[in-house]
């Protein structure tokens, strides 16, 4: 074909929804020459968006999806390509029933209209439904059905109308070309071999649904998902659905409990289950559209799978046992190792994007996130860091990894899921030097990311007596929660604790640019003198937070990166992402060469001063300082800082040198009441009574440091990323303010004391109200946890100027009943406010 | 009355169909599978026959394990019994099939009685080879019709009907009869998730297939070229005329 592109500004690879919705969305933001080709044909390529039964719920406990699942339902309705049919998910236990007031709090968070019905209520929305299975329902009246394939269509047609985008169809891409980068390590896209010609193209996309890490995998880059089978079987015609002359007249059931779905299509209804095996598909095992009776991604049914399935539909809906399968397949859809959506310029190839890992439920609003990233350099739709794809480590990468977590959780689609669940799979991928000591310990580990932390120590169960603590009365407070935690706690405030914190993510800076390129990722200061340090922001151009860390001054041309595992891949991306291209920066991550211990409480000097001779004072060991010192005759930084509100430091040493100085401070500590002590206290009860931020909790690219309180006097000459909005931030003045807030009572209906889990819960105002800002943020808890020296639990929100005010009554809605609570802090502290304690 | 229905799993149809490196069998890896059309006509037509005249209906299959998907989907529409005459999934020569069927199909009878009509499919979705209806009716040496497209059943004659180019044969037939019938018999019913369950609880009766190799005999199996078809469009309005003058004329319409 003589008239394909030989060249393009960007090329997108499939026309599902995703694709199709991407390049509409880069239209709209101005871009041309954009060329979408897809390997099926059009309009129903083979993919996933072509079986999706295409029905959005749109509350979630998670933000980044249930802000985004409501955005798609808008641009569908905008299309006038939705019908609201209203949706029930009903109950058939009481763990469920709890779940739906769960619900109901996350319906509330997000302002979305939702009620709970009793079973004869359900049968008045639903009169064919068997109320005396269920306990009750949640309904949704905005949840709707949309037209995927011509919301595709639609969107593509407008690239083509508004950007001259061209359209390949029938076009497959063979190979992925690179070219070396100035980055080590990473290469650069540089063109797209396809079955008809080769494109060279300075942005690739990769929306390839199911076959997205397949298409990576040609340059050498991941985008860990797994295909995994959903079942769907189509059965009618029955009488009462024909008669609506709709193509949906009733909501939507989701039969929650049983992990299946009952939704109307036209004279049919669609059974859908999440509640059979997992079955799972390398991308290599899925057929071609020639190879496939129906499409690719529609493969052979297998009835032993969905028979339990069936037996609970009858149960809830009589009448399908009477009716036909007309239609079953083995629907394939996307599942990532961590549940979320795969966004965002891929770490291994610069200018190569994913847009993958997206259901028809949240693809428009995922397509606009990704389209704005590529314009703007990070999305302003919303939040996007638990999606981006930059937050996975190697590890996470292994089809091995990818395919035991899909294993894991593809039966949790409909589950219930604590906020601290746990994985029970690939464990222990990532272990500290301490972990035989920590496993002697009896430490009980949370998984973060691929590292394994003690979250509390089962050794330290005598504290639990000695502060005369015990277990939450509800179990789910209860769940993934040890009261051992809070003895930890005030053992660190009366004696000391120390730390592991090995999951530190460590990277060091270097050349003769180092200094100058640290200046411009950071917003604070960072050229000061050797063995000074630096807490701060690094900022999205558009002035919210992508980095919240701190950097180090280790020596003349070497700034030493410290950042939390979470934020590792991210943030690692991030330092690529702009590094000079002149080759006076290094970048090396030092992380698996290097150990951290924190050791914290009014002991820590003299437990310290037992093995190092270093002045341990505030003049020999300033706040904020490094000093290379030997402790018990190991080489090591002191880091003088807290995370945790008592004075002490964080202990850097070389990796192998890690079970030493662990032996070295525990005997040094042996009689000044030293205890090893978990992620429970560092990451929420310490940082909490101090109001310490956490990224990706209370500091996300939504709000700036103003808002979050961590804005200084100052602004520094050197130029940065973000400067220009964070100076108009500045100018504006904050309209929130980040606060912590006291629970004033426990008591729920039922006289049983209930505990917050920090899941997004709504803060209202006495009349019950959401509360909004001007950008139409709503105020939630965004950590929440004890405060055990102040005898309160406690909570940290952002709110208005007006409410943000210390003694203000409000109230937290919290499994669909509400709790007074206090404003008690402003960007502060609500243990030792003045920081009397950190100086020791 | 008492129908024996024969079937045979088959890959679906509508997908490419691809051979093994070794030429011998077909690549399942994708494919789903299913009983031949004409058999689907076949069961669907037992079931009414029962329906409307009382007894009970059995499906027997020769082929792989795998075959019970197909026994049961049969139990499913409303066969009563399924017999599963395991051969290992070799893939048996027509005569071989045919010898053991009738084997199979003598045992049957032996113990509960004879069949009065035995349905076949008018020939397999797969290999197609018209042969084993025909040789099992000479076996048990019974009045045998192909290509039939109705079926009726008047006290101890089945009155069996196909379509000629000149119009319409009708056969008349004693009990027991065999019958090759043709996709057009009936509108095949699918099951009910009812009828699925049901079926779950049918016993497969498993009868050995034994019977020594006939004369056919494979060489290879061969693919089929694609013959691709390319469609041009040749415009959306009316600046396309001269280039569809342009095609008529090398098409001679014009």
């Amino acid at each position: 074909m003589s008239d394909f592109p030989t060249n393009a500004k960007v090329v997108v690879i499939g026309a599902g929804i995703v694709g199709n919705c991407l390049v509409g969305h880069l239209a709209r933001l101005g871009w041309t020459d954009l060329v979408l080709v897809e390997k099926g044909p059009l309009p129903n390529p083979g993919g996933s968006t072509g079986h999706a039964s295409n029905f959005i719920f749109p509350v979630d406990h998670n933000k980044e999806m249930a802000l985004l699942g409501e955005q798609s339902a808008n641009q569908y309705r905008d299309m006038e390509l939705s019908v609201d049919s209203g949706g029930i998910e009903v109950a058939r236990t009481q763990e469920r029933m709890d779940e739906l007031n769960r619900r109901m709090t996350s319906a509330k968070a997000w302002g979305i209209e939702a009620h709970l019905l009793t079973p004869a209520e359900v049968k008045e929305l639903v009169p064919f439904i068997n109320e005396d299975v269920i306990m009750g329902g949640f309904y949704c009246p905005t949840v709707s059905v949309v037209d995927s394939l011509e919301t595709g269509t639609t969107m593509r047609k407008e690239a083509i109308e508004k950007a001259g985008c061209q359209v390949f169809a029938n076009t497959e891409v063979l190979d992925l070309i690179t070219e070396p980068s100035h980055v080590p390590g990473q290469t650069k896209i540089k063109a797209v071999v396809t079955d008809k010609g080769t494109i060279e193209a300075d942005y690739v996309v990769i929306a390839c649904g199911v076959w997205s890490n397949r298409v990576a995998n040609m340059a050498d880059a991941y985008i860990p998902l797994a295909p995994a089978v959903h079942q769907m079987a189509d059965v009618g015609p029955m009488d009462i659905l024909a008669e609506t002359n709709n193509e949906i007249g009733y909501p939507i059931v989701r039969d929650m409990d049983t992990f299946c779905y009952e939704r109307q299509s036209a004279g049919s209804m669609e059974v859908g289950s999440y509640g059979h095996r997992a079955i799972l598909h390398h991308p290599d095992e899925i057929p071609s559209n020639e190879e496939a009776a129906l499409s690719p991604t529609e493969m052979p049914f297998t009835p032993d799978d969905f028979d339990p399935q069936m037996e609970t539909a009858i149960e809830l809906m009589d009448m399908l046992g009477e009716a036909e399968i007309k239609y079953a397949i083995n629907g394939l859809l996307s599942l990532t190792p961590d549940t979320m959506p795969c966004l965002g310029e891929i770490p291994e190839v610069r200018n190569l994007w994913s847009a993958a890992a997206v259901w028809v439920k949240e693809g428009p609003g995922m397509a606009q996130v990704v389209a704005e990233w590529m314009t703007y350099g990070y999305p302003r739709v919303i939040d996007v860091h638990g999606a981006d794809i930059a937050r996975f480590y190697e590890e996470e990468k292994t089809d091995q990894f990818i395919f035991s977590r899909a294993d894991e959780h593809f039966i949790k689609t409909y589950g219930i899921v604590h906020p601290s669940e746990q994985w029970i799979c690939e464990r222990n991928l990532t272990v500290s030097p301490y972990f035989s000591r920590q496993e002697a310990l009896d430490a009980y580990f949370f998984t973060a990311r691929t590292w394994e932390r003690p979250q509390w120590y089962g050794s330290n169960a005598d504290l639990v007596e000695r502060y005369g603590l015990s277990e939450r009365a509800n179990e789910w407070d209860n769940r993934w929660w040890s009261p051992i935690t809070i003895g930890e706690h005030l053992n660190l405030r009366e004696n000391c604790g120390m730390v592991d914190l090995s999951a530190f993510q460590v990277y060091e800076l270097e050349g003769p640019g180092a200094v100058e390129f640290a200046e411009y990722l950071a917003v604070n200061k960072v050229d000061k003198p050797v063995g000074s340090s630096t807490y701060t922001p690094w900022l999205t151009p558009d002035g919210g937070f992508h980095s919240d860390l701190t950097m180090m001054r280790v020596a003349e041309d070497k700034i030493r990166i410290v950042t939390g595992v979470f934020d590792g891949g991210r943030d690692s991306f991030w330092v690529k992402k702009y590094l000079p291209e002149d080759g006076s920066v290094t970048f090396k991550d030092i992380t698996m060469e290097t150990t951290t211990l924190g050791l914290w409480g009014p002991n820590a000097p003299a437990v310290l001063a037992k093995i190092c001779d270093h002045d341990l004072s505030q003049q020999g060991s300033p706040y904020g300082s490094l000093r290379n010192v030997e402790v018990a005759g190991i080489p090591c930084t002191l880091f003088r800082i807290s995370y945790v509100g008592d004075t002490g430091w964080e202990i850097y040493t070389a990796w192998d040198n890690g079970p030493a100085l662990w032996d070295a401070l525990m005997e040094a500590g042996a009689d000044q009441g030293l205890r090893p002590t978990g992620g429970g206290v560092y990451g929420t009860s310490g940082r909490l009574e101090k109001g310490y931020r956490l990224m990706g909790a209370e500091l996300e690219s939504e709000y700036n440091p103003l808002e979050a309180g961590l804005a200084r006097p100052k602004v520094k000459a050197a130029d940065f990323i973000g400067k220009e909005a964070y100076l108009a931030a500045r100018e504006a003045g904050n309209e929130v303010s980040m606060c912590t807030l006291t629970v004033e009572s426990h008591a729920d209906s039922n006289g049983v004391d209930r505990y917050m889990q920090g899941g997004n819960e709504p803060i209202l105002d006495l009349d019950g109200n959401r509360i909004t800002d001007s950008h139409g943020r709503v105020s939630r808890v965004t950590t929440a946890g004890p405060g055990p020296s102040v005898g309160k639990f406690l909570l940290m929100a952002y709110l208005p100027n007006d409410k943000a005010v210390v003694g203000t009554d409000l109230q937290v809605m919290y499994m669909n009943e509400l709790f007074p609570v206090k404003v008690a802090a402003i960007e502060g502290s609500v243990f030792d406010p003045e920081d009397t304690r950190l100086k020791g | 009355m008492r129908i024996l229905t024969l079937i045979k799993r088959v890959p679906a149809p509508g997908a490419r169909i691809n051979v093994t490196d070794d030429e011998q069998s077909v690549n399942t890896a994708n494919l789903g599978f299913t009983m031949s059309p004409h058999e689907e006509c076949a069961v669907e037509g037992a079931v009414q026959l029962i329906e409307q005249h009382g007894g009970e209906s059995t499906v027997l299959t020769l082929g792989p394990a795998e075959a019970e998907e197909q026994l049961r989907y049969a139990a499913s529409i409303g066969i009563n019994n399924a017999v599963l005459m395991d051969n290992g999934g070799e893939d048996w020569d027509p005569q071989r099939t045919a010898k053991a069927i009738g084997d199979a199909i003598e045992q049957l009878e032996a113990e509960d009685g004879p069949f009065d009509l035995i349905l076949f499919g008018n020939e397999s979705a797969d290999s197609g080879g018209f042969q084993v209806g025909v040789r099992v009716a000479h076996r048990l040496d019974r009045p045998m019709v192909n290509g039939i497209k109705g079926i009726d059943v008047e006290g101890d004659v089945i009155v069996a009907r196909r379509e000629v180019d000149a119009g319409v044969e009708v056969y008349k037939m004693p009990k027991p009869a065999i019958l090759g019938v043709k996709e057009g018999l009936n509108l095949p019913r699918y099951p009910t998730m009812k009828g699925r369950l049901a079926s779950k609880k049918v016993e497969i009766n498993a009868v050995p297939p034994v019977a020594d190799a006939g004369g056919q005999v494979k060489v290879r199996l061969l693919r089929p070229v694609e013959t691709v078809s390319n469609t041009v469009v040749l415009g959306t309005d009316e600046s396309a005329a001269p280039a569809v003058v342009d095609l008529f004329e090398e098409l001679g319409v014009l």
